[in-house]
């Protein structure tokens, strides 16, 4: 293998209902970075069914060029139609480094495409970097249960993989002005050779807000002492308007639902406001809601991690403060209501 | 007669495990070595299929002689056989050593009594990347079919299964080929309580046990550290965030503070 004969950056476009999914755009825009820093050309990999008119939509998120495989055979995600179009895109325009969202898609095709090239695959990679001269991509993520970052290097493999959590890096403000270059591909597939059918489609809508598009999450972690505490969790959550959240010893204890587990191998959030209560703050919850807005913590360890990574902090037992919490809470949060409801009359006065 | 093959990986127990405050790494001694909890419900839904349709449920892991426990473990859970390979060659192994390596072990495995199905588990505790199981599928050319949630029917005669998978927002029921590989999510199935039969049995239970010469047509190269491409260049503590400011006061005094900073955007509970 020649590494030289490999260039450019490239992202997986993932589409979902027709639309490009947010990761796949903030892709664009860390894979812009790494581009702009190698000097080399930021592509994306478009593959579905009727998929060509999302270009556009990729030049002005960055992307120099959009290769499109568009074939009613894609019109489901399936690892092995997709991942003979991707096949086919590396073989052809060997590009130096190839990203995907850390999606359940992201992680399927990402698991194949590196067992078939060969070439290494970085898993759920929260910061990227690029060696300016060498072209080696630097994909650092949290490692194994402590509060370490591992820095993970393929050096003798093209293209470099990783696969990057959803809502850690950052899309560019689109420039509607930006243009670039389609190439269209074409790959012979059959169906009748295609050895998985999708046979339907479910979607089920959730009844509480989605934890990743709450305004205000409230998380709660192994100092609320017992399933029956972390119940006073739900009932803040409730007083707030909030979503639940959750460390990830809760989860694995059974105190709740996994879709609730904020962090490396949970969900991302990014709310408003994000209080932190009883959660020690390792570093693989961190990385899953570092970026909100407003974070506060409580804790009844003054020495606890979750300290440095908030805004606010309270050192305290929380199964004290939070009954406090929800009484003041639903004291206050009506009076707030009134009094916008009162400027709302005044102004149709 | 199926045969269902679970991979299942022996991992430091994560959730007791203590982080030595000085390197920031887990201490190993402080963590017991456990059956990664995903794995579990790999070898409980294989348990399952083997009692929905008849067959033979076989375990496979890879690691040191210890992991010899995780593969019992298994036994009490109602798997049948159970086969390790062991050896220092596969030390060091990334996940795409790791599933060259499984996967020669299954072709060994296949050469005895034929494989229908593969389950692995979502993902392991320690090496969080659920890559392993894909990668599999794809080194015995079967079709992998990821975050599979119900196994709705497996029928051997005509050679297909048909399961749910999990969406983000949702599931998609997929139909596929045998024989296949599914990587299942936790909320496939509840793990049984074992039953003491085969807690007897498990207690004295010893697998085959499989070196890298034992296998065959074993491309040495591809094994361990040799036969990975990525390495870890540094292990690093992220920089200190500088911290919050924290509240000051009685327990009251606390709260009254917190609740004029949470209300002060006000916009979040007026609508």
């Amino acid at each position: 293998m020649n590494l030289a004969d490999y260039q450019g950056i490239w992202v997986y476009i993932e589409v979902k209902d027709g639309k490009v999914a947010p990761v796949s755009l903030e892709l664009l825009g860390a894979g812009r970075k790494l581009a702009d820093k190698r000097g080399t050309e930021l592509g994306g990999v478009l593959i579905g069914s009727g998929i060509k008119e999302l270009a556009p939509t990729l030049f002005a998120y960055g992307a120099d060029v959009v290769y499109v495989y568009d074939d009613p055979i894609f019109a489901h995600y399936r690892t092995e139609p997709y991942m003979r179009a991707l096949l086919h895109c590396c073989q052809k325009y060997k590009p130096e480094v190839l990203l995907y969202g850390a999606t359940p898609t992201g992680k399927d095709l990402a698991s194949a495409i590196a067992t078939d090239l060969p070439t290494g695959l970085t898993a759920d990679t929260t910061i990227l970097d690029i060696e300016e001269d060498t072209g080696l991509l630097l994909a650092s993520r949290p490692a194994f249960g402590g509060n370490i970052m591992a820095t993970i290097l393929c050096k003798k493999y093209r293209p470099q993989m990783a696969t990057v959590r959803p809502k850690v890096m950052k899309a560019l403000p689109p420039d509607p002005t930006r243009t670039g270059r389609i190439v269209e591909e074409r790959i012979e597939l059959r169906e009748e050779e295609m050895r998985t059918k999708v046979l339907e489609v479910v979607r089920q809508t959730v009844k509480k807000a989605r934890i990743d598009e709450a305004d205000i999450v409230v998380a709660g972690g192994k100092g609320m002492g017992s399933k029956e505490g972390f119940q006073l969790i739900h009932e803040l959550a409730d007083v707030l308007g909030a979503a639940v959240g959750a460390s990830r010893d809760v989860v694995e204890a059974g105190w709740i639902d996994h879709h609730h587990q904020v962090g490396q191998t949970g969900v991302t959030v990014t709310p408003k406001i994000y209080f932190a209560i009883g959660i020690s703050g390792a570093i693989q919850h961190i990385v899953g809601m570092q970026n909100s807005e407003l974070i506060i913590a409580i804790n009844k360890d003054p020495n606890a991690p979750i300290f440095q990574s908030c805004h606010y902090g309270i050192v305290g037992d929380a199964l004290e403060i939070v009954p406090l919490l929800i009484k003041r809470f639903k004291e206050e949060i009506p009076k707030l209501k009134a009094s916008a409801d009162a400027k709302e009359e005044i102004r149709h006065a | 007669m199926l045969h269902i093959v679970a991979c299942i990986k022996q991992v430091p127990d994560t959730k007791v495990a203590k982080i030595n405050p000085k390197t920031n790494t887990i201490d190993r001694a402080s963590a017991p070595a456990i059956l990664n909890p995903y794995d579990a419900h790999a070898v409980e839904e294989a348990v399952r299929l083997k009692k929905r349709y008849g067959g033979v449920v076989s375990v496979l892991t890879m690691g040191p002689p210890p992991a010899v426990k995780a593969i019992r473990k298994c036994i009490e859970l109602g798997a049948d056989e159970g086969y390790m390979i062991s050896d220092r060659a596969f030390a060091g192994a990334d996940t795409l050593a790791t599933s060259y390596a499984l996967a020669k072990a299954l072709e060994q495995i296949a050469k005895q009594r034929p494989i229908d199905l593969i389950i692995c588990g979502k993902m392991t505790i320690d090496g969080d990347t659920g890559q392993v199981g894909p990668g599999i599928a794809r080194r015995l050319d079967i079709p992998p079919l990821t975050g599979v949630n119900k196994v709705v029917e497996i029928n051997k005669e005509k050679g297909y299964a048909i399961v749910h998978r999990k969406l983000e927002d949702g599931y998609e029921v997929v139909k596929s080929t045998l024989p296949c590989l599914f990587t299942v999510e936790k909320e496939i199935n509840d793990i049984s309580f074992a039953p003491l039969p085969n807690m007897i049995k498990a207690a004295r239970y010893y697998p085959t046990i499989w070196t890298a010469n034992d296998l065959e047509n074993v491309d040495r190269k591809q094994l361990g550290l040799k036969g990975s491409p990525t390495i870890v260049s540094k292990i690093w503590t992220p920089p200190k965030p500088k911290g919050g400011e924290m509240l000051e006061g009685t327990t009251e005094e606390k709260v009254e503070q917190l609740l004029s900073i949470v209300l002060e955007k006000k916009e979040l509970f007026q609508s």
